[in-house]
């Protein structure tokens, strides 16, 4: 890679942040993934080795809130507050990694069926309207109830659902990098399928992969939530979707047991309005005419 | 659930798009054929998913349960056949399992019969509630970008955009059926029907009604944030358009420009959408009727997956995709009978 290259992209990062910065409800996203980043990362320092453990835990069942346990106590007694950071931990590993899934078969799928002509690209473009037609959970339990419950396999299942927005929003900007002088130019110069789809499509498709990125991830996030609220994932695993599987299923509910219930949920829905808040931002200042809204 | 992101799905090419009023049949004709090709591909995917796999599917068929003898030796001697046999009894008749649900014992599409009423209900009182609400919302902060009604929607519809529909339904029944937070408990906590009540007299719709309450609620509210979203961003877009300036310069007043010329076009989109999300309807049904053990689709879904009871679940997968698919021609449909420039 050309030093000329790296500097005109580290001057666009730059642009870019500039005009970030000044974008108010993207920086409120921005802070908020941070401080729940840095809990994901510091949570198997700030919670004791075996608070998490149902046979150790010393909690009553079902407490309220309370000076001990400030946001109370699970069915078992365990406290809530570190369930709760823990989950973080497991939420976001899922939410990222099936993202990364996504992202990878999307823009692979993306990229090739902008780049050729011909069958196989009729193809590509025929399997993705398949998957975004298809609804997504009745897909997923399908999948996930035949490859079993783990979190890899929740992993899986989410990315092989979710990538199809994705190829599809690639193709159309691949489409319209390909009739640019500079791909000419290195077709002329004798430039292979692979050195064209690699070197010059994906740099210029790359921040808008980025700005599609953190959207798919807050969806993605809602997807875990919904798959382990039914189970679908890893039992013992307590991701913030299964921590309301269990409130659900130990009767939380009709007890009235509210602390159960809410703070797993305004965490999914902090994480998930912020990826949201920071993908719009992206997006606004990414592309201004607003062509992929 | 990606409704934003997949807005353009249904949108025809305008470039693309016949010129004269004799093509259309052909577009209607292609876009037909389309839907029943993705229908071939589900019903083949739904057939080799469940036989692909490694190990003794007769595990997969009946795990975590207690079959007697005869059932598991029938299951076996229909599992037994060469698959390409299985493959043509089933694709004669993809409606068929041929085996009953392993669960209930019972014939999977009698099943999916007796509940596919309670999820009309629903569904479609939630809907309907939430396209009005909707788009009204979308009409409001759409014309005025930027402005304090504009400001506070998006700002709520975005977070109930970002909300599981399941935890909004958990919360709704502490608060307002269990009682928390000093509101007594006022609804009750699931059902379609107070047990022993007669659905067929006026006091026993009064009774479905009110189990109605919270489930619809927590629909509405989740549909309608992204039906006002789109109509907000479908209604910014209008405003860009020089016939706007015109309409202005006619000397119309603003509610005039908005209801006569603004509004109408941007609808197109939104009501395309509506039928487009079927697909994130789904899902809302599947979790909410869970949460309030509506008895609907929706919770046979849940209770089919509990097993697994896979017989079950292929007829469902079968069933929400072809509304899914079904719901998307008609999309693509309206779009070519409503939006005349797409004709033109």
């Amino acid at each position: 890679m050309s030093s000329v290259a790296t500097q005109r992209r580290k001057a666009a990062f730059a642009r870019f942040w500039a005009a970030y910065r000044h974008d108010r409800a993207g920086m409120a996203g921005l802070i908020i993934l941070v401080f729940f980043i840095l809990v994901a990362i510091l949570a198997p320092i700030l919670i004791p080795d075996d608070a998490l453990d149902v046979t150790k835990a010393d909690g009553e069942r079902f407490d309220s809130p309370s000076l001990g346990y400030p946001l109370g106590t699970d069915d078992s007694g365990r406290s809530m507050l570190l369930l709760l950071a823990y989950g973080t931990r497991i939420s976001l590993t899922v939410g990222l990694a099936a993202t990364l899934v996504a992202m990878i078969i999307g823009t692979a799928v993306g990229i090739m069926a902008g780049h050729f002509r011909g069958p196989g690209s009729h193809v590509l473009v025929g399997v993705t309207d398949w998957f975004l037609v298809i609804p997504f959970l009745p897909l997923a339990i399908v999948l996930a109830t035949v490859l079993g419950p783990s979190t890899l396999n929740l992993i899986i299942v989410i990315g092989i659902t979710s990538w199809a927005g994705t190829a599809r929003l690639i193709r159309a900007q691949t489409m319209s990098i390909e009739g640019r002088p500079y791909m000419e130019r290195s077709k002329a110069l004798g430039a292979g399928n692979w050195h064209q789809m690699t070197r010059h499509v994906l740099p210029n498709v790359f921040p808008l992969v980025l700005a599609n990125t953190t959207l798919t991830v807050a969806i993605v996030i809602l997807s875990e939530t919904t798959l382990s609220f039914l189970g679908l994932g890893d039992p013992l695993a307590p991701s913030w979707g299964a921590i309301l599987d269990r409130a659900f299923s130990s009767g939380a509910v009709s007890r009235g047991a509210w602390w159960f219930v809410l703070p797993p949920g305004i965490c999914v829905v902090l994480v998930v309005l912020a990826f949201t808040l920071v993908g719009r931002a992206m997006e606004r200042i990414l592309d201004p005419r607003g062509t992929t809204a | 659930m990606s409704l934003l992101q997949d807005v353009a799905v249904g949108e025809p090419d305008p470039i693309r798009a016949p010129r004269v009023s004799g093509s259309v049949l052909r577009t209607v004709g292609s876009k037909v054929l389309r839907a029943v090709i993705t229908l071939g591909f589900v019903v083949v995917f739904n057939f080799f998913l469940f036989r692909m796999l490694p190990g003794d599917p007769i595990g997969l068929y009946t795990r975590g349960r207690n079959q007697d003898a005869e059932q598991l030796a029938e299951l076996r001697r229909e599992l037994d056949k060469p698959i390409l046999e299985q493959f043509l009894t089933y694709i004669r008749n993809p409606f068929d399992p041929g085996i009953d649900s392993t669960r209930f014992s019972r014939p999977v599409w009698e099943m999916i019969g007796e509940r596919i009423w309670p999820t009309f209900l629903l569904l479609g009182t939630a809907i309907i509630l939430a396209s009005i609400i909707g788009i009204w919302i979308g009409i409001r902060a759409g014309w005025k970008p930027g402005g304090r009604f504009d400001k506070i929607s998006t700002g709520t519809t975005l977070t109930l955009y970002s909300m599981p529909e399941f935890w909004l339904g958990m919360m709704l029944l502490i608060v307002f059926s269990v009682g928390a937070f000093g509101i007594p408990g006022m609804f009750p906590v699931g059902g379609i029907v107070t047990p022993g009540v007669d659905t067929s007299t006026p006091a026993g719709w009064l009774n479905v009604l009110w189990h109605m309450v919270l489930p619809c609620t927590t629909l509405t509210l989740i549909y309608l944030a992204d039906y006002s979203l789109v109509m907000r961003a479908s209604l910014i877009d209008e405003r860009k358009q020089e016939y706007l300036t015109l309409a202005r310069a006619k000397g119309l007043r603003d509610v005039m420009v908005r209801q006569k010329h603004a509004v109408p076009n941007a609808l197109l989109p939104t009501i395309t959408l509506i039928f487009l999300s079927l697909g994130f309807v789904v899902t809302g049904a599947i979790t909410v009727e869970t949460v309030f053990s509506w008895p609907g689709l929706g919770l046979l879904t849940y209770e089919a997956l509990r097993g697994p009871d896979i017989p079950l679940l292929q007829a469902i997968f079968l069933l929400f995709s072809i509304a899914v698919i079904g719901a998307n021609l008609i999309a693509e449909l309206l779009y070519v009978v409503i939006d005349p420039r797409v004709r033109s």
